[in-house]
């Protein structure tokens, strides 16, 4: 009775994605982001920018002579690698989608890569995931993501130090998988370009006080303070405890530390201090905006949009320029379509890219987020440098 | 050798922090001890009364702010002091009518009330929770230095600052004051002596006409007094956050072990040991040491015993060795 169970399931499972598999013209896209859990204010928004994407292709009609393009969401859940493995397999076996766009969450993306992306082959473009760790993923070539690596922002910030004559930080971090991966990754760069770490420390966050962490921090001691924390967790108590203590008077703040709170509890206490976050100057940002105003997207001024924009474009010009919509045939051409040379193209002008290509040309996109793929497929990252001028968070420059 | 940036360092980063948390904790212990002294069970409910005295508190400053009521230099949330203690020990009472006189009568087991006093903490906890929310609240004002560090590093020309902030200094003058009071009533006045008496020997208290339930409900008064007054003082020296006073219930229960359960001295004594124990090892020493070290010597590691994450694993340590070696603590308490 049992084997006749799982025979009857098997077979119906085949059927199905038979059956999914049996529509010419439709070209199915998963998007898979955590609509539950830690990050499900974010995630809709950068759903709907994806779809965007797809929507704009679709209503081309270029796409293989035509084709549409039809999203299937599906939920990452951010933190649970098993319920999103599951949601994965699903996509691939019984929707039969041709990409996947995602995941988000860094600890769900490599789960997801390893257990069902690389067995079955799909090609997987992520807009979120920053982990360092995704770098060295065994991925067949099969793995890009349209966000820069924490280890770019290690970088970045390691070079922004050095500018300033800053020779020695100590360096404390949220105990995590984003502030220990932030944190490894500063303290390699830093060390490569000449600087010293004194101290390396985790911080918990929530805490009521955090002068004990500060005098340890203090006892190292450093011309700067780098903070890889949140900005609405323990990272202001670590800044207001060395504040107090006289121990550290500037600070290095990374991304998580930079938004308008900072204004508001410190203000000119923290003058001098500097700080990173992705970004970039390119119009392509003002495009998208525009498009996504239009659209009436909900939260599109939220982070990641343009990304979840430019990650599914990339997996349909990669489609169009391979001529197939296999990931084994077009995981070749992602990298092509992303860099140069090529015509330049900007979010809005997918169905020129779609023409260019199948005309047999070549394109460079630019996208919303100014893309351009390094190392084994992910952004190369652009990075605003801030400097807190008179209390306010001010854009030195773009890097 | 540099003896004095040496004692400024130590100064600066534990004596004056660690004076100002023992303060805080000395007062949280001696409600403890009065309850156990007094009504004879562990108050597990302790951290939460504190909590929901503070959040009162809170919500008075907060109100005082929106009608620009300020007290100068010094942090309005003294101001709200009364209103939070009176709201508290509205609370207490209530909590003893409905919960514990029933298992007073009863003449219950202290373990029983023990259990008891669990189910009150996490409906406090809720009741907190429910009307402040779970998140950080910052509610001090005025000004936040004695002396900043930066101010004396200019001041002295010296390469150490210290800093000394207003709300340590007030800590540190509120538990002296709230101290002498407190030793003042037990052991002067009348309805002190008869507090005493009821703790020494409920029967014989009762043979000689005292009353329990007032003897209860002045116990319970102070001790919303002492719970409020150390919940605020530690919220403007911190921040306030429900769950830390959830937390804070093993350093406090720790110092009144460690004194002596039922000692009043000991709560205070215990409240120091507890915070210069937490700070002192939990300390990293190598600037210290390299100050009192030769010239140019300074330690390769940073001499710190343990990790500032152990902080609480400090005060339990501390709790099993003195239970498992002197049970009745370090100034004769009752035994537990």
């Amino acid at each position: 009775m049992k084997k006749f169970l799982m025979a009857t399931a098997a077979t119906a499972l085949m059927a199905g994605s038979a059956f999914a598999g049996s529509h010419g013209n439709e070209v199915k896209l998963g998007v898979i982001l955590g609509f539950t859990g830690p990050i499900e204010s974010l995630t809709p928004a950068m759903a709907a920018g994806a779809e965007l994407a797809m929507a704009e292709v679709s209503a081309s009609g270029k796409l293989m002579g035509g084709a549409k393009v039809t999203p299937v969401r599906a939920d990452s859940t951010c933190v649970d690698a098993g319920a999103a493995t599951a949601a994965a397999e699903r996509l691939i076996t019984s929707e039969g989608v041709k990409g996947i766009m995602g995941a988000d969450c860094s600890g769900v993306t490599g789960a997801i890569l390893a257990n069902v992306a690389v067995p079955n082959g799909v090609v997987m473009i992520s807009p979120s995931a920053t982990s360092p760790a995704l770098t060295a993923a065994e991925d067949n070539g099969l793995f890009f993501r349209t966000a820069p690596s924490d280890a770019r922002q290690g970088q970045v910030l390691a070079d922004v130090l050095m500018e300033k004559g800053i020779k020695s930080v100590a360096v404390t971090y949220t105990n995590n998988d984003y502030g220990k991966g932030l944190a490894d990754s500063f303290a390699a760069a830093y060390a490569a370009v000449g600087g010293t770490v004194t101290t390396t420390a985790a911080h918990e966050d929530g805490k009521a006080d955090y002068s004990a962490e500060v005098g340890a921090l203090a006892a190292a001691g450093g011309d700067a303070l780098v903070v890889a924390g949140y900005v609405d967790q323990g990272g202001p108590g670590i800044i207001r405890a060395s504040l107090d203590a006289g121990a550290f008077e500037t600070f290095v703040l990374p991304d998580g530390m930079i938004g308008g709170a900072l204004e508001t509890t410190f203000g000119a206490e923290i003058n001098g201090s500097i700080g990173t976050v992705p970004g970039t100057e390119s119009e392509g940002a003002t495009m998208m905006a525009k498009m996504i105003a239009d659209a009436g997207i909900a939260g599109g001024d939220g982070p990641y949009v343009g990304e979840s924009y430019d990650a599914a474009a990339l997996i349909l010009l990669a489609m169009q320029a391979a001529g197939s919509t296999e990931p084994g045939d077009y995981k070749a051409k992602v990298m092509d379509v992303a860099n140069a040379p090529g015509e330049k193209i900007y979010p809005g002008e997918l169905a020129k890219a779609l023409e260019i290509l199948a005309g047999g040309g070549d394109i460079d996109y630019v996208g919303a987020t100014a893309v351009e793929l390094i190392g084994p497929g992910e952004a190369a990252g652009g990075y605003r440098e801030i400097e807190i001028k008179d209390g306010k968070l001010t854009t030195v420059k773009y890097r | 050798m540099d003896l004095l940036h040496a004692f400024l360092t130590l100064a600066n980063f534990v004596l004056v922090p660690a004076i100002a948390y023992g303060s805080q904790l000395a007062i949280g212990a001696l409600g403890v001890t009065l309850i156990y002294g007094i009504l004879r069970f562990s108050n597990f409910a302790h951290g939460d009364t504190m909590a929901f005295g503070t959040m009162v508190v809170v919500l008075v400053t907060w109100w005082f702010q929106s009608m620009g009521i300020h007290l100068g230099p010094l942090p309005t949330a003294l101001l709200a002091l009364p209103v939070g203690i009176a709201a508290c020990a509205a609370l207490v009472l209530v909590t003893d009518r409905a919960v514990y006189r029933f298992y007073r009568a009863q003449k219950a087991k202290p373990v029983i009330l023990v259990i008891v006093s669990m189910g009150v903490m996490f409906i406090m906890n809720s009741l907190v929770r429910f009307i402040i929310g779970p998140d950080e609240q910052r509610f001090a004002d005025g000004e936040r230095f004695i002396l900043s560090a930066r101010d004396f590093k200019a001041m002295t020309g010296l390469d150490e600052g210290l800093t000394i902030k207003t709300t340590q200094g007030i800590t540190v003058i509120t538990a002296v004051v709230v101290v002498a009071a407190l030793f003042w009533f037990l052991n002067k006045t009348r309805t002190g002596k008869s507090m005493r008496a009821y703790s020494d020997n409920e029967d014989l208290a009762l043979l000689s006409g005292i009353n329990p339930e007032r003897v209860v409900v002045i116990t319970w008064l102070i001790v919303a007094a002492l719970a409020t007054v150390a919940g605020t003082l530690y919220g403007l020296d911190k921040s306030f956050k429900p769950f830390t006073y959830f937390q804070l219930l093993l350093p406090i229960f720790a110092s009144a072990i460690v004194g002596g359960l039922g000692n009043p001295l000991g709560a205070i004594a215990g409240g120091f040991v507890i915070a210069f124990s937490e700070v002192t090892v939990t300390y990293a020493w190598k600037k210290v040491l390299a100050y009192l070290g030769p010239e140019g010597w300074s330690p390769d590691g940073l001499v710190q015993l343990l990790s500032t994450d152990y902080k609480f694993a400090v005060s339990f340590a501390i709790l099993l060795v003195v239970l498992l070696f002197k049970p009745t603590g370090l100034f004769k308490g009752k035994s537990v």
